[in-house]
């Protein structure tokens, strides 16, 4: 038995382990800017083997502020096996974000992972626009450095609330990325712009996909313009969890599906969907 | 040599480890070897394909979680064809958790996942019974005797009644499932509770009540297991708040034959992998060869001060 036991690690003949629970070391954890922090893990090289729009759930630590319970999860934001890092952008929420807060540098914190299906890229799509807001720029980070490196062209659109509040935009550049940001301050984030905005990259570079996350009003604006240019998409998506693996069937969402409604889980089928299967709820 | 085996009314298991129904899935195989459990308990089924409750279907509360994920269920068919198949791969014996909310369609049910390849049924007796109004069958011994009864009639495989904790009369409730000719108890499901988030006051659970599970519940299932144990002869199963193997030990004290592990498996997805190294462990150093000389060993005749406070009293 006990070699059984030593075993679990290896796994059943028939199946491959792809999701592990270990610990991790904080290399480091800071504010990015008044919302946002960025931390960063040295991680086991086996659960590097990820494709962007993965996540991984974690075990946020317990203190005498904050008792979080369940794991949360986050997406990857940056991977490098060969580094062996693994980082994670995330916004101050409550209870788990506000617990990741404390961690120090040589702080352990163990996570699961890495879970669920991630964006892809079918081999005719060169253009890609990605459109992110806020903190879903965590997610779509990992998928436009992936796409540069496959020497595809892209261009994304980030909106925040402020300047301040804008990330990555300096490493999408690096990147070869090409940026346009807009924010509630300057007034240019607004849905009329944001479409005319689109448009005008659909007429003047051509478009083969949207990428794009989280927000329901992105998400809707979107799928019209997938529909009435024929472009297709994916979106990640985001729903309250607890296993993070696909036991629990909190997480399930709406999706049209082969001509029907059906139910399917963010954390297992997803977080990344097919722009026009989502619903925006 | 160390057996951590035990049977469980005629259903041997390699050892007493396993999970509670609903909180375990193929999906758990992305992360080990599932023959390392003693069982594969599966998340109940219905006959029908259902869609569950409506989202938000879970929330914590402190250090436990509450859950209304209902029973979304692919239904039977789906269950044959896929489920059952999945889990013949493995040696552990697969024990399918079934329900329904007429004793009739229950043992309709009961009779359909009697196939080849299913080793156990575990009667899920803690959801609403529609003939009754509306009440869990495991709230009250006669319903629970009236389906169990047809369930008995319907299956010759091992039938386990899964109690609720939501019931005043829990050692009724046992003997009549007992009596019914139930092969083994599990003790317990979840205990109904709510949770308001006082900024919005909306409740927490999009079904407005939901399941307590977690740690918070352990005293709680253990004090019915024990109670179950001392009533009747079947095996109890201990269920309700294990995470650690000081939880497996004090429910095994108590009198259950074999526990299963729910929420902590969310928290810590390897945590059954680890409870059974950990209680073979525990046997060698304390030089215990089976199971059988922890089961039931509670100590309950020496529980009080009594003889020292006489003593003082005198
Ligand atoms: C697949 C996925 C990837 C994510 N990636 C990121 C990321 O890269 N960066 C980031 O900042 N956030 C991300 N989120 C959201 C993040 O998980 C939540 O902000 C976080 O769980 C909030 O927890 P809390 O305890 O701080 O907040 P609370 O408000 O105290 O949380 C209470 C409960 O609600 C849940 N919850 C609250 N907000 C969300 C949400 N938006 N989505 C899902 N569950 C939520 C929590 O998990 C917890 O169970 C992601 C969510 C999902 C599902
Ligand atoms: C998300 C979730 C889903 C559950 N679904 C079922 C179910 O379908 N059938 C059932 O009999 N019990 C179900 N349960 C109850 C568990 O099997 C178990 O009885 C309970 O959670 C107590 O054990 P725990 O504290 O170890 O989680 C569920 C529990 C949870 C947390
Ligand atoms: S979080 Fe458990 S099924 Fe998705």
């Amino acid at each position: 038995m006990q070699k059984k036991t030593l075993q679990a690690a290896l796994g059943h003949p028939e199946t491959a382990l792809t999701a592990f629970e270990v610990p991790t070391t904080v290399l480091s954890n800071k504010p990015v800017n008044a919302e946002y922090h960025l931390l960063v893990v040295s991680a086991p090289e086996e659960i590097l083997a990820c494709t962007p729009g993965q996540f991984f759930n974690l075990l946020c630590p317990v203190s005498d502020a904050h008792s979080p319970y369940l794991r949360r999860p986050m997406s990857i934001y940056g991977f490098d096996r060969h580094k062996r890092r693994l980082s994670f952008l995330y916004k101050v929420a409550g209870e788990g974000t506000g617990a990741l807060t404390a961690l120090k540098r040589g702080a352990i914190l163990p996570v699961l992972g890495p879970l669920g299906h991630g964006y892809s890229i079918k081999d005719d799509w060169q253009k890609l626009l990605i459109v992110a807001r806020g903190v879903g720029l965590a997610t779509l980070a990992p998928l436009a450095q992936y796409a540069r490196q496959q020497g595809r062209q892209v261009t994304a659109i980030c909106s925040a609330r402020s300047q301040a509040a804008l990330l990555s935009t300096d490493y999408f550049r690096q990147l070869g990325v090409n940026v346009i940001a807009l924010t509630d301050e300057d007034g240019t984030s607004d849905t009329q712009n944001l479409r005319s905005i689109i448009e005008k990259q659909i007429a003047e570079n051509g478009v083969d996909a949207f990428y794009t996350c989280g927000s329901n009003r992105l998400l809707a604006m979107l799928q019209e313009l997938s529909r009435h240019y024929g472009i297709e998409g994916q979106v990640a998506l985001e729903q309250q969890m607890a296993c993070g693996l696909g036991m629990c069937q909190c997480c399930v969402r709406p999706f049209n599906r082969d001509g029907e409604q059906v139910q399917l889980r963010v954390c297992r089928e997803g977080p990344v969907f097919d722009l026009m299967e989502a619903i925006p709820c | 040599m160390l057996d951590l085996s035990v049977n469980l009314g005629g259903l041997q298991l390699a050892n007493p480890i396993m999970p509670a129904s609903g909180t375990f899935s193929e999906d758990l195989a992305d992360v080990f070897d599932l023959d390392v459990i003693g069982a594969h308990v599966t998340k109940t089924i219905t006959r029908e394909k259902r869609s569950g409750n409506p989202t938000p279907r879970v929330c914590e509360v402190k250090g436990a979680m509450l859950n209304a994920i209902g029973i979304p269920s692919k239904g039977i068919e789906h269950f044959l064809t896929h489920t059952v198949p999945f889990f013949n791969r493995y040696q552990a014996p697969l024990v399918a958790s079934i329900s329904a909310p007429s004793a009739d369609e229950f043992a309709r049910l009961c009779e359909e996942v009697s196939v080849e390849g299913v080793a156990a049924i575990e009667v899920n007796i803690s959801c609403p019974n529609i003939e009754e109004d509306g009440k869990a069958f495991a709230m009250r011994p006669h319903t629970t005797s009236n389906v169990l009864n047809k369930l008995r009639q319907a299956t010759d495989k091992p039938l386990w009644a899964k109690l609720s904790p939501n019931t005043g009369e829990v050692t009724e409730v046992a003997l009549a499932a007992q009596e019914a000719g139930a092969d083994a108890l599990v003790v317990a499901n979840t205990l109904l509770a709510m949770a308001i988030d006082i900024r919005s006051r909306k409740p927490k659970l999009g079904n407005l009540m939901g399941g307590l599970s977690g740690p918070a519940l352990k005293p709680i299932t253990l004090r019915m297991a024990y109670q179950c144990a001392k009533a009747v002869s079947i095996p109890v199963i201990g269920c309700g708040g294990i995470a650690t193997l000081d939880d497996v030990l004090e429910y095994l004290i108590a009198g259950a034959s074999a526990v299963q592990v729910g929420t902590a498996t969310f928290i810590s997805p390897m945590t059954m992998v680890h409870l059974v190294g950990e209680l073979q462990e525990y046997m060698r150093t304390n030089n215990i060869t089976s199971l059988s000389e922890i089961i039931g060993s509670v100590r309950d005749d020496e529980a009080s001060d009594k003889p020292v406070m006489q003593e003082i009293g005198q």
